[in-house]
């Protein structure tokens, strides 16, 4: 039980780690999109990414299947790249990073909409073009928001389980602490999902508490 | 880094604008052609919005700003230079340091050439009297050393024209005193074309060459302080800006 439960938890630490990457640069960009432009659509955009929050994580993993299967419009395209996105190691990256999505724009936003323009105004009169402004006064100002949602994107990833097992399957060596619990509890082994249990909400709390402290002092 | 009041000549800044905000409008046109010009009238006068569409941080709707034969908007020919090109230094009124950055962070944000050392400024924060205190956060800073970092930073970016919002407005009086010398020093001393906004007579006779008196968004009055300003003249309102 020791070896599968390092096992898994290492996995899921290493999934939810690149997932976290992989949804930051989108996390951040359409976050300060939503708090400083206004375009056409962006209410539409700020309902489209917070709808993983509240469709069935069963339903977005099915979408995500029908997206990255073979046949779906964004595995179509990777298929002749060799990239593998179903029932892969990446395809819990891809349900992670989606479902993780949400939590970190909301944060990312009020960090960015909570941070004076007045200071991007000024860097601009001091001959800063819009990308030295964000890197040097917007992402520095909103840091701790920034860092906050970051966390909370990243323990929602720990305790992804819907969409996961849509996309991913529950394969032996590609099982998160979510998986390996249902199929513990499934198998009557009710000890190891339980030490799995105590492992999810160990990381969730850290998570969770550290997230609330950044949020809190921002 | 020479020169007398008036020994320099200055390119005239053209402000032809019509910009709506709500309710409010301006329309102001005025060719300045003075060293250091100060806008004065009440809250909600125009001020701020006049600073703010020559630092391109406001669109006029129609209209156009030169300094010199450079045109920084210009409605008709869809010129509108964005606010990092255009070379104005701008001080508002809050100052908006960058709380994150000490206040070498600050001064050097800006300063040309891209890679120049604080040394190259040195003549700057000497004036100011900044160089000892390069280290500290802003947070640290009282309101006098406060202002004279936000004049630096701008200073630093060798502006072809500074903009400063009421830089009085959050000092008590003592150190009112103490700061008007340095911009004095500023336009004395570094030539830099100064537009000055300002609800305090004292202020404006004592820094300004030529006053605008703003109402409602137009010009009720321009000319020398000794003409525009009675004697006891007050614009009004208290500090807000327009």
């Amino acid at each position: 039980m020791t070896a599968e439960l390092i096992e898994v938890t290492g996995f899921t630490l290493l999934m939810a780690a690149l997932a976290t990457l992989v949804m930051l640069p989108p996390g951040i960009a359409i976050a300060w999109f939503l708090a400083r432009r206004e375009f056409v659509g962006s209410s539409l955009v700020e309902t489209l990414v917070s709808l993983p929050l509240v469709v069935p994580p069963v339903a977005t993993g099915l979408l995500l299947l029908k997206l990255f299967g073979r046949r779906g419009p964004v595995g179509g395209l990777l298929e002749p790249l060799g990239v593998e996105v179903v029932f892969t190691w990446r395809g819990v990256v891809v349900a992670m990073a989606v479902m993780g999505l949400p939590l970190l724009i909301r944060a990312a936003r009020a960090g960015f909409e909570q941070a004076d323009r007045r200071y991007e105004e000024v860097a601009a009169t001091l001959g800063a073009r819009p990308w030295r402004v964000f890197r040097t006064i917007s992402l520095p100002l909103a840091r701790r928001a920034l860092l906050a949602g970051t966390v909370l994107g990243f323990s929602r990833a720990i305790g992804e389980f819907g969409a996961t097992i849509m996309l991913a399957g529950a394969l032996p060596g590609a099982r998160t602490l979510s998986v390996a619990i249902y199929r513990n509890a499934e198998l009557g082994r009710d000890t190891a999902a339980m030490v799995m249990i105590g492992v999810a909400v160990a990381i969730g709390f850290a998570a969770v508490h550290l997230s609330n402290r950044l949020g809190a002092s921002s | 880094m020479t020169g007398s009041r008036g020994s320099i000549a200055t390119a005239p800044v053209v402000i032809d604008i019509r910009l709506r905000q709500g309710s409010f409008t301006l329309d102001l046109r005025e060719t300045i052609d003075a060293r250091t010009v100060a806008l004065f009238g009440p809250s909600g006068s125009g001020k701020t919005t006049t600073l703010a569409a020559v630092a391109g941080l406001r669109r006029p709707c129609d209209g156009t700003i030169r300094i010199g034969n450079r045109a920084l908007f210009d409605h008709a020919r869809r010129i509108d230079v964005p606010p990092h090109d255009r070379r104005v230094g701008y001080v508002p009124q809050d100052l908006a340091l960058f709380p994150h950055l000490d206040v070498r962070g600050n001064v050097m944000y800006g300063a040309r050439p891209r890679d120049a050392d604080v040394q190259t400024h040195a003549p700057i924060l000497e004036l100011l009297e900044i160089e000892t205190f390069l280290d500290r956060p802003v947070g640290s800073l009282s309101g006098g050393e406060r202002q004279r970092v936000a004049l630096a930073r701008a200073l630093m970016t060798e502006p072809d024209l500074l903009l400063l919002d009421e830089p009085l407005a959050a000092l008590d009086a003592s150190l009112r005193g103490r700061i008007l010398p340095y911009l004095e020093r500023v336009r004395d001393e570094l030539g830099t074309p100064m537009l000055y906004v300002s609800h305090a007579a004292d202020e404006v006779r004592r820094v300004a060459d030529r006053v605008i008196v703003l109402d409602n968004g137009r010009t009720a009055r321009a000319g020398s302080p000794a003409d525009v300003l009675p004697a006891d003249a007050r614009a009004g309102a208290p500090a807000g800006g327009g």
